[in-house]
């Protein structure tokens, strides 16, 4: 590591779930408020901010931000579009400039709008998709999983593994959308099938909320109240947004994006303590797993069974429930849990004495990922 | 007799207008760089280029062979658009073909239980109105 690590030391919430009466550029604030609030900072320690474009009200963006925080003056600022797998960048990009002298502390937010308001169709991939009736990321994401288990078998019982342990740790989160509704294997073969092989207890949650994290330098980190979380290791892997053009359907970008991240963190696969994946459906999981190296290319089924990824198994993952049984705030589900995992803050769920977190993000019929390894 | 084609439009443009006018006359065409004799998806083309070699040179637009393999494929239960709720479990196939690109269309004439992997196929033209002809495939002979 030849420059010194960076630490993300402030996490916002908003509430979330349906959250009609708030506006996009409100949540935005609300979470940024309280991200800098938690990093026992006032906004004009802020010097960064970037900011993941909501599809729902695209001219909320960077510039309102700053506004609203009332921050006379920046050294960095700008929209991340990398859909789904942008919180994982926006840290990279912050920690850059923070690494570089350029920034102090920099703001990253995201809001979702998907449970109560439309999103603005504003950039579609080419070709006539819809008049074949490819109709978003779960069409695009069941082709995908169905090569996968056309090459390798992998089972429709093998996806409900993974859709109901983290049903199981959504149990153990009281703000998830679905704690207080568990899930058996039976009640995921039963659920309808929406494309196949993906049944809906393979597709993620629709939600509203917002998020926002700061991000500091390994110095600053020790004045900050809470306990700071180092980025030890990071990487991006962007694929063709279309999904023809790809070499593969069944690779994704996180196969470079995670060997840059192990090799940027110096660790191995043994020394992670607690996982959070990005699960748009339970076939992202399995592939994911796969290409992160955790098992041979093809046995990301068979990996998933007996429980492994519960919180007393061998790798626990997406303890918050995750996209398909917390919250679909895409990357901003997973960083803030396993942040939080690393602190020690996750009561019920936490994974016992969690040093070194792995978080994943995808973005776009998952062509774009972002892998972070966060240590305490 | 044709009505109008109830779907959405295939988006057809400026680039790829030769691709749907051929369709019309039941003849599937691909573009061929004439620099490197690489052959590209006919309907996702936004730019003169070619993505294997860059020349900027305007592809040949060639009769390419119709036939090719299943790459994969999903059936389709749930849909928001209602066009196609009438067909539902409709199956969306991407084409793996011989001259090499990847086509994604729909299946006529096979079940989702039909479906294998590298399963032969050949298209098929539908016209679904007078500015439109759609190519899906079938199971080839």
């Amino acid at each position: 590591m030849s420059q010194k690590e960076c630490a993300i030391v402030g996490l916002g919430y908003t509430p979330q779930g349906k959250c009609p009466d708030w506006s996009v550029r409100e949540l935005f604030l609300e979470a940024s408020v309280n991200a800098i609030k938690d990093a026992g900072m006032k906004p004009h320690d802020i010097d960064g901010i970037l900011v993941e474009l909501c599809w729902t009200d695209p001219t909320t963006q960077n510039w309102s931000l700053q506004m609203d925080l009332g921050i006379p003056e920046l050294s960095l600022s700008a929209v991340y579009d990398s859909m789904g797998a942008s919180p994982g960048c926006q840290m990279q990009v912050a920690q850059w400039a923070i690494q570089n002298g350029i920034c102090k502390n920099v703001l990253c937010a995201f809001v979702e709008k998907s449970a109560t308001a439309p999103a603005v169709p504003y950039r579609m991939s080419a070709g006539p998709g819809l008049a074949y009736g490819l109709h978003g990321a779960m069409h695009g994401i069941a082709l995908a999983a169905m090569r996968h288990k056309m090459l390798y078998g992998t089972t429709s019982e093998q996806l409900g593994e993974v859709a109901v342990t983290f049903r199981k740790h959504a149990q153990l989160n009281p703000k998830a959308q679905m704690y207080g509704k568990p899930m058996t294997l039976a009640d995921h073969q039963n659920s309808r099938i929406i494309a196949e092989p993906l049944h809906l207890f393979d597709c993620c949650l629709v939600s509203d909320g917002g998020r926002a994290a700061v991000i500091t330098s390994g110095d600053r980190a020790k004045d900050c109240p809470q306990p700071p979380v180092y980025i030890m290791g990071y990487g991006q892997g962007h694929v063709k947004m279309d999904l023809i053009e790809r070499n593969t359907l069944v690779d994704t970008g996180a196969g470079v994006s995670g060997a840059h991240a192990f090799r940027t963190a110096g660790i191995q696969h043994k020394d992670i303590d607690v996982l959070g994946l990005y699960d748009a459906t339970t076939h992202n999981i399995i592939t994911q797993l796969e290409e992160l190296g955790f098992c041979e290319r093809g046995e990301g089924g068979p990996f998933v069974e007996n429980g492994r990824l519960s919180i007393d198994g061998e790798f626990p993952t997406n303890l918050s429930g995750g996209m398909l049984s917390e919250t679909y705030l895409q990357g901003w589900t997973g960083i803030p849990e396993i942040v939080s995992q690393l602190r020690g803050h996750c009561g019920d769920r936490q994974v016992k004495d969690a040093k070194i977190g792995l978080v994943t993000n995808q973005g776009g019929y998952i062509a774009f990922h972002s892998t972070l390894i966060l240590r305490r | 007799m044709t009505t109008q084609f109830k779907k959405p439009s295939p988006g057809i443009t400026p680039e790829t207008k030769p691709f749907w006018d051929a369709a019309k006359r039941n003849e599937f065409m691909l573009v061929k760089c004439v620099g490197c004799g690489f052959y590209r998806n006919p309907v996702s083309i936004t730019a003169n280029i070619c993505p294997e070699c860059g020349s900027r040179k305007p592809g040949e637009w060639v009769k390419a062979s119709g036939k090719g393999r299943v790459h994969t494929y999903t059936a389709v239960h749930r849909t928001f658009d209602p066009s196609f709720e009438k067909e539902l479990p409709y199956i969306i196939v991407i084409v793996e073909l011989e001259e090499g690109p990847r086509f994604l269309s729909n299946m006529r004439d096979a079940k989702p239980e039909d479906m294998k992997l590298d399963m032969p196929l050949e298209v098929v033209f539908e016209k679904v109105s007078d500015e439109v002809t759609v190519p899906y495939f079938k199971p080839a002979k």
